[in-house]
Protein backbone atom coordinates (compact mmCIF):
# COMPACT_ATOMS: atom_id res chain seq x y z
CA UNK A 1 0.00 0.00 0.00
CA UNK A 2 1.12 3.49 -0.69
CA UNK A 3 2.63 5.14 2.33
CA UNK A 4 2.34 8.75 3.37
CA UNK A 5 5.84 9.27 2.08
CA UNK A 6 5.14 7.99 -1.42
CA UNK A 7 1.90 9.97 -1.41
CA UNK A 8 3.72 13.25 -1.01
CA UNK A 9 6.34 12.20 -3.54
CA UNK A 10 3.57 11.41 -5.96
CA UNK A 11 2.12 14.85 -5.47
CA UNK A 12 5.49 16.41 -6.09
CA UNK A 13 5.86 14.46 -9.32
CA UNK A 14 2.48 15.56 -10.56
CA UNK A 15 3.01 19.17 -9.57
CA UNK A 16 4.81 20.48 -12.69
CA UNK A 17 2.23 19.06 -15.10
CA UNK A 18 -0.73 20.17 -13.01
CA UNK A 19 0.59 23.65 -12.26
CA UNK A 20 1.62 24.33 -15.86
CA UNK A 21 -1.70 23.16 -17.26
CA UNK A 22 -3.56 25.15 -14.66
CA UNK A 23 -1.64 28.29 -15.59
CA UNK A 24 -2.05 27.56 -19.30
CA UNK A 25 -5.77 27.26 -18.86
CA UNK A 26 -6.56 29.93 -16.28
CA UNK A 27 -4.32 32.83 -17.25
CA UNK A 28 -5.18 33.19 -20.95
CA UNK A 29 -8.78 32.19 -20.46
CA UNK A 30 -9.10 34.69 -17.61
CA UNK A 31 -7.59 37.35 -19.84
CA UNK A 32 -10.01 36.49 -22.64
CA UNK A 33 -12.94 36.86 -20.26
CA UNK A 34 -11.54 40.17 -19.01
CA UNK A 35 -10.94 41.53 -22.53
CA UNK A 36 -14.41 40.48 -23.56
CA UNK A 37 -15.82 43.10 -21.21
CA UNK A 38 -13.58 45.89 -22.48
CA UNK A 39 -13.75 48.25 -25.39
CA UNK A 40 -10.29 47.36 -26.64
CA UNK A 41 -8.89 47.86 -30.12
CA UNK A 42 -5.21 47.36 -30.91
CA UNK A 43 -5.32 50.34 -33.25
CA UNK A 44 -6.32 52.61 -30.36
CA UNK A 45 -3.92 51.71 -27.56
CA UNK A 46 -4.54 53.25 -24.16
CA UNK A 47 -8.23 53.77 -24.86
CA UNK A 48 -9.43 50.60 -23.13
CA UNK A 49 -12.54 51.07 -21.04
CA UNK A 50 -15.15 48.88 -19.35
CA UNK A 51 -18.05 48.17 -21.64
CA UNK A 52 -20.10 45.52 -19.87
CA UNK A 53 -21.77 43.10 -22.23
CA UNK A 54 -21.44 45.41 -25.27
CA UNK A 55 -18.98 43.09 -27.02
CA UNK A 56 -21.24 40.09 -26.57
CA UNK A 57 -24.19 42.10 -27.82
CA UNK A 58 -22.16 43.31 -30.79
CA UNK A 59 -20.75 39.87 -31.62
CA UNK A 60 -23.97 37.90 -31.18
CA UNK A 61 -26.17 40.34 -33.10
CA UNK A 62 -23.66 40.78 -35.93
CA UNK A 63 -25.15 38.92 -38.94
CA UNK A 64 -21.66 37.48 -39.47
CA UNK A 65 -22.07 35.48 -36.26
CA UNK A 66 -25.22 33.78 -37.48
CA UNK A 67 -23.60 32.96 -40.81
CA UNK A 68 -20.45 31.68 -39.15
CA UNK A 69 -22.44 29.57 -36.70
CA UNK A 70 -24.46 27.98 -39.52
CA UNK A 71 -21.27 27.41 -41.53
CA UNK A 72 -19.60 25.82 -38.51
CA UNK A 73 -22.50 23.43 -38.04
CA UNK A 74 -22.62 22.59 -41.76
CA UNK A 75 -18.89 22.01 -41.83
CA UNK A 76 -18.89 19.78 -38.76
CA UNK A 77 -22.05 17.96 -39.83
CA UNK A 78 -20.92 17.47 -43.43
CA UNK A 79 -17.53 16.12 -42.50
CA UNK A 80 -19.03 13.83 -39.85
CA UNK A 81 -21.54 12.47 -42.33
CA UNK A 82 -18.88 11.64 -44.91
CA UNK A 83 -16.18 10.42 -42.55
CA UNK A 84 -18.37 8.33 -40.25
CA UNK A 85 -20.62 6.97 -43.00
CA UNK A 86 -17.67 6.26 -45.26
CA UNK A 87 -15.63 5.04 -42.31
CA UNK A 88 -18.17 2.38 -41.36
CA UNK A 89 -18.40 1.19 -44.97
CA UNK A 90 -14.64 1.14 -45.43
CA UNK A 91 -14.03 -0.59 -42.12
CA UNK A 92 -16.54 -3.32 -43.00
CA UNK A 93 -14.83 -3.79 -46.35
CA UNK A 94 -11.28 -3.82 -45.00
CA UNK A 95 -12.30 -6.29 -42.31
CA UNK A 96 -12.97 -8.92 -45.01
CA UNK A 97 -10.10 -11.15 -46.06
CA UNK A 98 -8.48 -10.01 -49.32
CA UNK A 99 -5.06 -9.81 -50.95
CA UNK A 100 -2.83 -6.95 -49.85
CA UNK A 101 -4.88 -6.05 -46.78
CA UNK A 102 -1.96 -4.42 -45.01
CA UNK A 103 -0.99 -2.24 -47.95
CA UNK A 104 -4.54 -1.04 -48.63
CA UNK A 105 -4.83 -0.17 -44.97
CA UNK A 106 -1.69 1.98 -45.23
CA UNK A 107 -3.07 3.71 -48.33
CA UNK A 108 -6.37 4.47 -46.61
CA UNK A 109 -4.92 5.99 -43.45
CA UNK A 110 -2.28 8.07 -45.25
CA UNK A 111 -4.28 11.33 -45.62
CA UNK A 112 -4.49 11.69 -41.85
CA UNK A 113 -0.74 12.36 -41.70
CA UNK A 114 -0.74 15.11 -44.31
CA UNK A 115 -0.40 18.54 -42.76
CA UNK A 116 -3.56 20.67 -43.19
CA UNK A 117 -1.89 23.39 -45.24
CA UNK A 118 -0.53 20.84 -47.72
CA UNK A 119 -3.80 18.98 -48.21
CA UNK A 120 -5.76 22.20 -48.56
CA UNK A 121 -3.39 23.63 -51.17
CA UNK A 122 -3.08 20.38 -53.12
CA UNK A 123 -6.85 20.12 -53.37
CA UNK A 124 -7.29 23.81 -54.08
CA UNK A 125 -4.76 23.93 -56.91
CA UNK A 126 -4.32 20.55 -58.46
CA UNK A 127 -7.88 19.29 -58.16
CA UNK A 128 -10.30 22.21 -57.77
CA UNK A 129 -8.68 24.81 -59.99
CA UNK A 130 -11.34 25.71 -62.60
CA UNK A 131 -8.87 25.77 -65.51
CA UNK A 132 -5.97 23.42 -64.83
CA UNK A 133 -7.37 21.25 -62.05
CA UNK A 134 -8.00 17.53 -62.48
CA UNK A 135 -11.71 17.93 -61.74
CA UNK A 136 -11.96 20.51 -64.52
CA UNK A 137 -10.18 18.13 -66.88
CA UNK A 138 -12.56 15.29 -65.95
CA UNK A 139 -15.56 17.58 -66.46
CA UNK A 140 -14.30 18.66 -69.88
CA UNK A 141 -13.55 15.05 -70.77
CA UNK A 142 -17.23 14.27 -70.29
CA UNK A 143 -18.25 17.42 -72.11
CA UNK A 144 -19.39 19.25 -68.99
CA UNK A 145 -18.73 22.82 -67.93
CA UNK A 146 -16.00 22.81 -65.21
CA UNK A 147 -17.02 24.60 -62.05
CA UNK A 148 -14.91 26.91 -59.93
CA UNK A 149 -15.20 24.86 -56.76
CA UNK A 150 -13.87 27.30 -54.20
CA UNK A 151 -15.74 30.28 -55.65
CA UNK A 152 -19.08 28.61 -56.40
CA UNK A 153 -19.40 26.04 -53.61
CA UNK A 154 -16.70 27.14 -51.13
CA UNK A 155 -18.10 25.53 -48.01
CA UNK A 156 -18.81 22.23 -49.75
CA UNK A 157 -15.28 22.22 -51.17
CA UNK A 158 -13.82 22.73 -47.70
CA UNK A 159 -16.05 19.96 -46.36
CA UNK A 160 -14.59 17.64 -49.02
CA UNK A 161 -11.00 18.57 -48.17
CA UNK A 162 -11.48 18.19 -44.43
CA UNK A 163 -13.47 14.97 -44.84
CA UNK A 164 -10.59 13.52 -46.86
CA UNK A 165 -8.34 14.20 -43.88
CA UNK A 166 -10.68 12.69 -41.30
CA UNK A 167 -12.06 9.67 -43.15
CA UNK A 168 -8.86 7.70 -42.37
CA UNK A 169 -9.18 8.44 -38.66
CA UNK A 170 -12.76 7.18 -38.54
CA UNK A 171 -11.90 4.13 -40.64
CA UNK A 172 -8.91 3.19 -38.52
CA UNK A 173 -10.79 3.41 -35.23
CA UNK A 174 -13.89 1.64 -36.51
CA UNK A 175 -11.76 -1.08 -38.07
CA UNK A 176 -9.99 -1.60 -34.76
CA UNK A 177 -13.32 -1.84 -32.98
CA UNK A 178 -14.63 -4.23 -35.62
CA UNK A 179 -11.67 -6.55 -35.21
CA UNK A 180 -12.44 -6.93 -31.53
CA UNK A 181 -15.88 -8.32 -32.40
CA UNK A 182 -16.21 -11.94 -31.41
CA UNK A 183 -16.09 -14.05 -34.56
CA UNK A 184 -18.09 -16.81 -32.90
CA UNK A 185 -20.97 -14.49 -32.23
CA UNK A 186 -21.20 -13.69 -35.92
CA UNK A 187 -20.99 -17.36 -36.84
CA UNK A 188 -23.67 -18.28 -34.34
CA UNK A 189 -25.97 -15.66 -35.83
CA UNK A 190 -25.20 -16.92 -39.28
CA UNK A 191 -26.08 -20.48 -38.31
CA UNK A 192 -29.31 -19.27 -36.81
CA UNK A 193 -30.13 -18.04 -40.28
CA UNK A 194 -29.48 -14.31 -39.87
CA UNK A 195 -28.76 -12.66 -43.21
CA UNK A 196 -25.95 -10.15 -43.73
CA UNK A 197 -28.29 -7.19 -43.22
CA UNK A 198 -29.77 -8.35 -39.94
CA UNK A 199 -26.35 -9.46 -38.75
CA UNK A 200 -25.13 -5.92 -39.44
CA UNK A 201 -28.06 -4.26 -37.70
CA UNK A 202 -28.31 -6.52 -34.66
CA UNK A 203 -24.70 -7.53 -34.03
CA UNK A 204 -22.15 -5.33 -35.79
CA UNK A 205 -23.81 -1.95 -35.36
CA UNK A 206 -24.46 -2.28 -31.60
CA UNK A 207 -20.86 -3.44 -31.20
CA UNK A 208 -19.63 -0.40 -33.12
CA UNK A 209 -21.92 2.12 -31.45
CA UNK A 210 -19.42 3.04 -28.78
CA UNK A 211 -16.56 3.50 -31.25
CA UNK A 212 -18.83 5.55 -33.50
CA UNK A 213 -19.77 7.78 -30.59
CA UNK A 214 -16.13 8.30 -29.71
CA UNK A 215 -15.24 9.11 -33.33
CA UNK A 216 -18.09 11.61 -33.59
CA UNK A 217 -17.20 13.38 -30.39
CA UNK A 218 -13.44 13.54 -30.99
CA UNK A 219 -13.86 14.69 -34.57
CA UNK A 220 -16.35 17.33 -33.45
CA UNK A 221 -13.85 18.79 -31.01
CA UNK A 222 -11.27 19.13 -33.78
CA UNK A 223 -13.72 20.15 -36.50
CA UNK A 224 -15.10 23.04 -34.47
CA UNK A 225 -11.61 24.53 -34.75
CA UNK A 226 -10.91 24.03 -38.47
CA UNK A 227 -8.74 26.95 -39.45
CA UNK A 228 -5.76 26.36 -41.73
CA UNK A 229 -7.86 24.79 -44.50
CA UNK A 230 -9.99 27.93 -44.67
CA UNK A 231 -7.08 30.34 -44.37
CA UNK A 232 -5.16 28.97 -47.35
CA UNK A 233 -8.10 28.25 -49.66
CA UNK A 234 -10.84 30.88 -49.41
CA UNK A 235 -9.91 33.24 -46.58
CA UNK A 236 -13.45 32.70 -45.39
CA UNK A 237 -14.96 33.98 -48.63
CA UNK A 238 -16.39 34.78 -51.01
CA UNK A 239 -18.04 37.19 -48.60
CA UNK A 240 -18.64 35.12 -45.50
CA UNK A 241 -19.65 31.95 -47.33
CA UNK A 242 -16.91 29.79 -45.86
CA UNK A 243 -16.25 31.62 -42.58
CA UNK A 244 -16.63 29.44 -39.52
CA UNK A 245 -16.59 30.59 -35.91
CA UNK A 246 -12.87 30.02 -35.48
CA UNK A 247 -12.07 31.99 -38.60
CA UNK A 248 -14.46 34.79 -37.63
CA UNK A 249 -12.75 35.25 -34.27
CA UNK A 250 -9.33 35.16 -35.96
CA UNK A 251 -10.45 37.82 -38.46
CA UNK A 252 -11.92 39.94 -35.68
CA UNK A 253 -8.70 39.79 -33.66
CA UNK A 254 -5.80 39.76 -36.09
CA UNK A 255 -7.31 41.44 -39.14
CA UNK A 256 -9.58 44.02 -37.52
CA UNK A 257 -7.65 44.26 -34.26
CA UNK A 258 -10.87 44.34 -32.24
CA UNK A 259 -9.66 42.54 -29.14
CA UNK A 260 -12.89 43.06 -27.22
CA UNK A 261 -15.23 41.56 -29.80
CA UNK A 262 -12.79 38.78 -30.67
CA UNK A 263 -12.57 37.82 -26.99
CA UNK A 264 -16.33 37.70 -26.69
CA UNK A 265 -16.38 35.48 -29.78
CA UNK A 266 -13.67 33.29 -28.28
CA UNK A 267 -15.74 32.77 -25.14
CA UNK A 268 -18.76 31.83 -27.27
CA UNK A 269 -16.60 29.25 -29.07
CA UNK A 270 -15.38 27.88 -25.73
CA UNK A 271 -18.95 27.45 -24.50
CA UNK A 272 -19.96 25.62 -27.71
CA UNK A 273 -16.96 23.29 -27.49
CA UNK A 274 -17.69 22.60 -23.84
CA UNK A 275 -21.15 21.34 -24.63
CA UNK A 276 -19.60 18.67 -26.85
CA UNK A 277 -16.77 18.04 -24.42
CA UNK A 278 -19.10 17.18 -21.56
CA UNK A 279 -20.51 14.23 -23.50
CA UNK A 280 -17.07 13.02 -24.54
CA UNK A 281 -15.73 13.24 -20.99
CA UNK A 282 -18.61 11.13 -19.70
CA UNK A 283 -17.82 8.32 -22.11
CA UNK A 284 -14.11 8.38 -21.41
CA UNK A 285 -14.73 8.65 -17.67
CA UNK A 286 -16.86 5.52 -17.75
CA UNK A 287 -14.11 3.69 -19.57
CA UNK A 288 -11.62 4.69 -16.90
CA UNK A 289 -13.66 2.89 -14.23
CA UNK A 290 -13.87 -0.30 -16.23
CA UNK B 1 -10.98 -19.89 -37.32
CA UNK B 2 -11.65 -17.59 -40.20
CA UNK B 3 -14.61 -18.62 -42.22
CA UNK B 4 -13.93 -20.07 -45.62
CA UNK B 5 -14.96 -17.75 -48.39
CA UNK B 6 -15.09 -18.40 -52.07
CA UNK B 7 -12.04 -17.32 -54.07
CA UNK B 8 -14.30 -15.38 -56.35
CA UNK B 9 -15.63 -13.31 -53.49
CA UNK B 10 -12.13 -12.74 -52.21
CA UNK B 11 -10.98 -11.46 -55.59
CA UNK B 12 -13.99 -9.15 -55.89
CA UNK B 13 -13.27 -7.65 -52.49
CA UNK B 14 -9.59 -7.36 -53.38
CA UNK B 15 -10.38 -5.33 -56.49
CA UNK B 16 -12.88 -3.03 -54.76
CA UNK B 17 -10.65 -2.46 -51.74
CA UNK B 18 -7.59 -1.67 -53.88
CA UNK B 19 -9.55 0.74 -56.07
CA UNK B 20 -10.92 2.57 -53.05
CA UNK B 21 -7.54 2.59 -51.31
CA UNK B 22 -5.84 4.00 -54.39
CA UNK B 23 -8.58 6.61 -54.82
CA UNK B 24 -8.12 7.81 -51.25
CA UNK B 25 -4.35 7.82 -51.62
CA UNK B 26 -4.43 9.44 -55.07
CA UNK B 27 -4.04 13.11 -54.00
CA UNK B 28 -0.80 12.19 -52.22
CA UNK B 29 0.44 10.14 -55.18
CA UNK B 30 -0.48 12.96 -57.54
CA UNK B 31 1.46 15.46 -55.42
CA UNK B 32 4.55 13.25 -55.48
CA UNK B 33 4.27 12.75 -59.25
CA UNK B 34 3.72 16.45 -59.91
CA UNK B 35 6.84 17.28 -57.93
CA UNK B 36 8.89 15.55 -60.65
CA UNK B 37 7.28 17.46 -63.53
CA UNK B 38 8.19 20.78 -65.06
CA UNK B 39 5.81 23.66 -64.33
CA UNK B 40 4.48 23.35 -67.87
CA UNK B 41 3.75 19.65 -67.54
CA UNK B 42 2.18 20.20 -64.14
CA UNK B 43 -0.70 22.13 -65.71
CA UNK B 44 -0.76 20.24 -69.02
CA UNK B 45 -4.07 19.02 -70.36
CA UNK B 46 -4.56 16.13 -70.66
CA UNK B 47 -2.50 15.45 -67.55
CA UNK B 48 0.02 12.62 -67.77
CA UNK B 49 0.39 10.11 -64.99
CA UNK B 50 3.94 8.90 -65.53
CA UNK B 51 4.79 9.62 -69.17
CA UNK B 52 6.61 12.91 -68.69
CA UNK B 53 10.23 13.98 -68.44
CA UNK B 54 11.09 13.27 -64.85
CA UNK B 55 13.13 16.03 -63.26
CA UNK B 56 14.52 16.85 -59.84
CA UNK B 57 14.81 20.54 -60.66
CA UNK B 58 11.87 21.56 -58.45
CA UNK B 59 13.53 20.22 -55.36
CA UNK B 60 16.72 22.17 -56.03
CA UNK B 61 14.81 25.29 -56.91
CA UNK B 62 12.65 25.23 -53.79
CA UNK B 63 15.80 25.13 -51.71
CA UNK B 64 17.64 27.77 -53.76
CA UNK B 65 14.73 30.20 -53.86
CA UNK B 66 13.37 30.05 -50.36
CA UNK B 67 15.99 28.42 -48.17
CA UNK B 68 13.71 25.46 -47.63
CA UNK B 69 15.93 23.77 -45.08
CA UNK B 70 15.50 26.65 -42.66
CA UNK B 71 11.81 25.71 -42.43
CA UNK B 72 12.57 22.02 -42.21
CA UNK B 73 14.95 22.86 -39.36
CA UNK B 74 12.27 24.90 -37.60
CA UNK B 75 9.76 22.08 -37.94
CA UNK B 76 12.20 19.57 -36.49
CA UNK B 77 13.26 21.82 -33.61
CA UNK B 78 9.68 22.72 -32.72
CA UNK B 79 8.18 19.22 -33.06
CA UNK B 80 11.01 17.39 -31.31
CA UNK B 81 11.59 20.13 -28.75
CA UNK B 82 7.97 20.35 -27.66
CA UNK B 83 7.71 16.56 -27.51
CA UNK B 84 10.81 16.13 -25.35
CA UNK B 85 9.80 18.95 -23.05
CA UNK B 86 6.33 17.43 -22.80
CA UNK B 87 7.75 14.01 -21.93
CA UNK B 88 9.98 15.53 -19.28
CA UNK B 89 6.97 17.08 -17.55
CA UNK B 90 4.56 14.20 -18.20
CA UNK B 91 6.61 11.12 -17.27
CA UNK B 92 6.77 11.87 -13.53
CA UNK B 93 3.12 12.88 -13.48
CA UNK B 94 1.93 9.77 -15.33
CA UNK B 95 4.18 7.58 -13.18
CA UNK B 96 2.68 8.99 -10.00
CA UNK B 97 -0.87 8.58 -11.28
CA UNK B 98 -0.31 5.02 -12.44
CA UNK B 99 1.53 3.69 -9.37
CA UNK B 100 0.35 5.84 -6.46
CA UNK B 101 -3.23 6.54 -7.44
CA UNK B 102 -5.42 8.42 -5.00
CA UNK B 103 -9.11 9.06 -4.96
CA UNK B 104 -8.53 12.18 -6.98
CA UNK B 105 -6.30 10.71 -9.69
CA UNK B 106 -9.22 10.14 -11.99
CA UNK B 107 -10.45 13.69 -11.51
CA UNK B 108 -7.01 15.07 -12.30
CA UNK B 109 -6.83 13.00 -15.47
CA UNK B 110 -10.26 14.10 -16.58
CA UNK B 111 -9.44 17.70 -15.83
CA UNK B 112 -6.26 17.47 -17.91
CA UNK B 113 -8.30 16.06 -20.75
CA UNK B 114 -10.75 18.94 -20.45
CA UNK B 115 -7.97 21.46 -21.12
CA UNK B 116 -7.46 19.74 -24.47
CA UNK B 117 -11.09 20.47 -25.32
CA UNK B 118 -10.50 24.19 -25.03
CA UNK B 119 -10.74 25.60 -28.55
CA UNK B 120 -7.51 27.43 -29.38
CA UNK B 121 -9.44 30.42 -30.59
CA UNK B 122 -10.63 30.96 -27.01
CA UNK B 123 -7.13 31.91 -25.95
CA UNK B 124 -5.76 33.27 -29.24
CA UNK B 125 -6.00 36.94 -28.29
CA UNK B 126 -4.24 36.81 -24.92
CA UNK B 127 -1.53 34.43 -26.12
CA UNK B 128 -0.90 36.66 -29.13
CA UNK B 129 -0.68 39.77 -26.94
CA UNK B 130 1.54 38.08 -24.33
CA UNK B 131 3.83 36.87 -27.11
CA UNK B 132 3.93 40.33 -28.71
CA UNK B 133 4.78 42.03 -25.43
CA UNK B 134 7.47 39.55 -24.43
CA UNK B 135 9.13 39.26 -27.82
CA UNK B 136 8.10 35.63 -28.22
CA UNK B 137 6.24 36.20 -31.48
CA UNK B 138 7.96 34.40 -34.33
CA UNK B 139 10.34 32.62 -31.95
CA UNK B 140 10.95 28.90 -31.80
CA UNK B 141 11.05 28.96 -27.99
CA UNK B 142 7.58 30.47 -27.82
CA UNK B 143 6.14 27.92 -30.21
CA UNK B 144 7.79 25.03 -28.38
CA UNK B 145 6.15 26.29 -25.19
CA UNK B 146 2.68 26.56 -26.73
CA UNK B 147 2.81 23.17 -28.46
CA UNK B 148 4.08 21.53 -25.28
CA UNK B 149 1.04 22.79 -23.41
CA UNK B 150 -1.32 21.88 -26.25
CA UNK B 151 -0.14 18.27 -26.34
CA UNK B 152 0.68 17.74 -22.67
CA UNK B 153 -2.74 16.23 -21.84
CA UNK B 154 -2.36 13.66 -24.65
CA UNK B 155 1.17 12.79 -23.52
CA UNK B 156 0.11 12.32 -19.89
CA UNK B 157 -2.86 10.20 -20.92
CA UNK B 158 -0.97 7.97 -23.27
CA UNK B 159 1.86 7.40 -20.79
CA UNK B 160 -0.70 6.71 -18.07
CA UNK B 161 -2.40 4.00 -20.11
CA UNK B 162 0.97 2.39 -20.86
CA UNK B 163 2.31 2.67 -17.31
CA UNK B 164 -0.85 1.13 -15.91
CA UNK B 165 -0.07 -2.06 -17.78
CA UNK B 166 3.23 -2.49 -15.95
CA UNK B 167 2.70 -4.86 -13.01
CA UNK B 168 3.12 -3.04 -9.73
CA UNK B 169 4.65 -6.09 -8.02
CA UNK B 170 7.89 -5.57 -9.88
CA UNK B 171 8.21 -2.14 -8.34
CA UNK B 172 7.44 -3.51 -4.90
CA UNK B 173 10.17 -6.08 -5.34
CA UNK B 174 12.65 -3.40 -6.31
CA UNK B 175 11.59 -1.38 -3.31
CA UNK B 176 12.12 -4.36 -1.02
CA UNK B 177 15.60 -4.73 -2.40
CA UNK B 178 16.21 -1.21 -1.19
CA UNK B 179 16.05 0.67 -4.45
CA UNK B 180 15.48 4.38 -3.97
CA UNK B 181 12.76 6.15 -5.87
CA UNK B 182 15.23 7.56 -8.38
CA UNK B 183 16.78 4.14 -8.95
CA UNK B 184 13.37 2.60 -9.23
CA UNK B 185 12.52 4.95 -12.06
CA UNK B 186 15.83 4.76 -13.88
CA UNK B 187 16.56 1.03 -13.62
CA UNK B 188 13.19 -0.66 -13.28
CA UNK B 189 10.44 1.47 -14.66
CA UNK B 190 12.10 3.18 -17.59
CA UNK B 191 13.27 0.02 -19.38
CA UNK B 192 9.80 -1.48 -19.04
CA UNK B 193 8.10 1.72 -20.04
CA UNK B 194 10.41 2.52 -22.93
CA UNK B 195 8.17 1.12 -25.69
CA UNK B 196 5.25 3.16 -24.38
CA UNK B 197 7.39 6.27 -24.11
CA UNK B 198 8.68 5.76 -27.65
CA UNK B 199 5.15 5.39 -29.05
CA UNK B 200 4.01 8.47 -27.20
CA UNK B 201 6.96 10.37 -28.58
CA UNK B 202 6.23 9.26 -32.13
CA UNK B 203 2.58 10.27 -32.03
CA UNK B 204 3.43 13.60 -30.50
CA UNK B 205 6.03 14.47 -33.07
CA UNK B 206 3.41 13.78 -35.73
CA UNK B 207 0.83 15.97 -34.02
CA UNK B 208 3.28 18.81 -33.42
CA UNK B 209 4.68 18.61 -36.96
CA UNK B 210 1.21 19.03 -38.47
CA UNK B 211 -0.15 21.58 -35.99
CA UNK B 212 -1.52 24.43 -38.06
CA UNK B 213 -3.32 26.90 -35.84
CA UNK B 214 -0.62 28.24 -33.55
CA UNK B 215 2.19 27.79 -36.05
CA UNK B 216 0.29 29.94 -38.55
CA UNK B 217 -0.75 32.61 -36.07
CA UNK B 218 2.40 33.00 -34.03
CA UNK B 219 5.12 32.93 -36.68
CA UNK B 220 6.04 35.21 -39.56
CA UNK B 221 9.29 34.06 -41.05
CA UNK B 222 12.28 33.38 -38.82
CA UNK B 223 10.60 30.67 -36.70
CA UNK B 224 8.10 29.52 -39.33
CA UNK B 225 7.86 25.74 -39.67
CA UNK B 226 6.79 23.88 -42.80
CA UNK B 227 3.05 24.36 -42.16
CA UNK B 228 3.52 28.12 -42.40
CA UNK B 229 6.01 27.89 -45.27
CA UNK B 230 3.59 25.85 -47.36
CA UNK B 231 0.76 28.24 -46.48
CA UNK B 232 2.73 30.99 -48.23
CA UNK B 233 2.03 29.14 -51.49
CA UNK B 234 -1.63 30.14 -51.20
CA UNK B 235 -0.64 33.53 -52.64
CA UNK B 236 0.18 33.97 -56.37
CA UNK B 237 3.18 31.73 -55.73
CA UNK B 238 0.62 28.93 -55.66
CA UNK B 239 0.63 28.89 -59.44
CA UNK B 240 3.93 27.05 -59.32
CA UNK B 241 2.39 23.66 -58.76
CA UNK B 242 5.47 21.61 -59.38
CA UNK B 243 7.41 23.55 -56.76
CA UNK B 244 4.48 23.47 -54.36
CA UNK B 245 4.40 19.70 -54.86
CA UNK B 246 8.11 19.32 -54.25
CA UNK B 247 7.91 21.34 -51.04
CA UNK B 248 4.82 19.39 -49.97
CA UNK B 249 6.33 15.99 -50.71
CA UNK B 250 9.34 16.73 -48.54
CA UNK B 251 7.09 18.13 -45.81
CA UNK B 252 4.81 15.09 -45.56
CA UNK B 253 7.08 12.15 -46.45
CA UNK B 254 8.91 11.72 -43.12
CA UNK B 255 5.76 12.13 -41.07
CA UNK B 256 3.75 9.79 -43.31
CA UNK B 257 6.32 7.06 -42.80
CA UNK B 258 6.35 7.64 -39.04
CA UNK B 259 2.57 7.59 -39.06
CA UNK B 260 2.45 4.26 -40.85
CA UNK B 261 4.59 2.77 -38.13
CA UNK B 262 2.46 4.13 -35.30
CA UNK B 263 -1.11 3.24 -36.31
CA UNK B 264 -1.89 1.48 -33.04
CA UNK B 265 -0.50 4.26 -30.89
CA UNK B 266 -2.50 6.73 -32.91
CA UNK B 267 -5.74 5.06 -31.87
CA UNK B 268 -4.68 4.87 -28.28
CA UNK B 269 -3.48 8.45 -28.10
CA UNK B 270 -6.28 10.13 -29.94
CA UNK B 271 -9.15 8.30 -28.27
CA UNK B 272 -7.63 8.64 -24.79
CA UNK B 273 -7.88 4.90 -24.32
CA UNK B 274 -11.60 4.81 -25.12
CA UNK B 275 -11.03 2.48 -28.09
CA UNK B 276 -8.34 -0.18 -27.99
Amino acid sequence: MATLHTQSTARLMMAPAVVLLLLWMLVPLGMTVWFSFLRYNLLMPGMEEWSGFDNYYYFLTDPAFGTALVNTLLLVGGVLLISVGGGVALALLLDQPFFGQGIVRLLVIAPFFVMPTVSALVWKNMFMNPVYGLFAWVAKFFGLQPIDWLAEVPLFSIVLIVAWQWLPFATLILLTALQSLDEEQKEAAEMDGAGPVSRFIYIVLPHLSRAITVVILIETIFLLSVFAEILVTTNGGPGLESTNLTYLVYAQALLQFDVGAASAGGIVAVILANIVAIFLMRIIGKNLDA
Amino acid sequence: MARAISPRRKWTITVIAWLLGLAIFFPILWTVLTSFKTEGEAIASPPSLVAFDWTLANYFEVQARSNYFKYVGNSIVIAVGSTLLGLLIAIPAAWAMAFSPTKRTKDVLMWMLSTKMLPPVGVLVPIYLIFRDTGLLDSRIGLIGVLTMINLPIIVWMLYTYFREIPGEILEAARMDGASLAKEIVYVLTPMALPGIASTMLLNIILAWNEAFWTLNLTASSAAPLTAFIAAYSSPEGLFWAKLSAASTLAIAPILIMGWFSQRQLIRGLTFGAVK
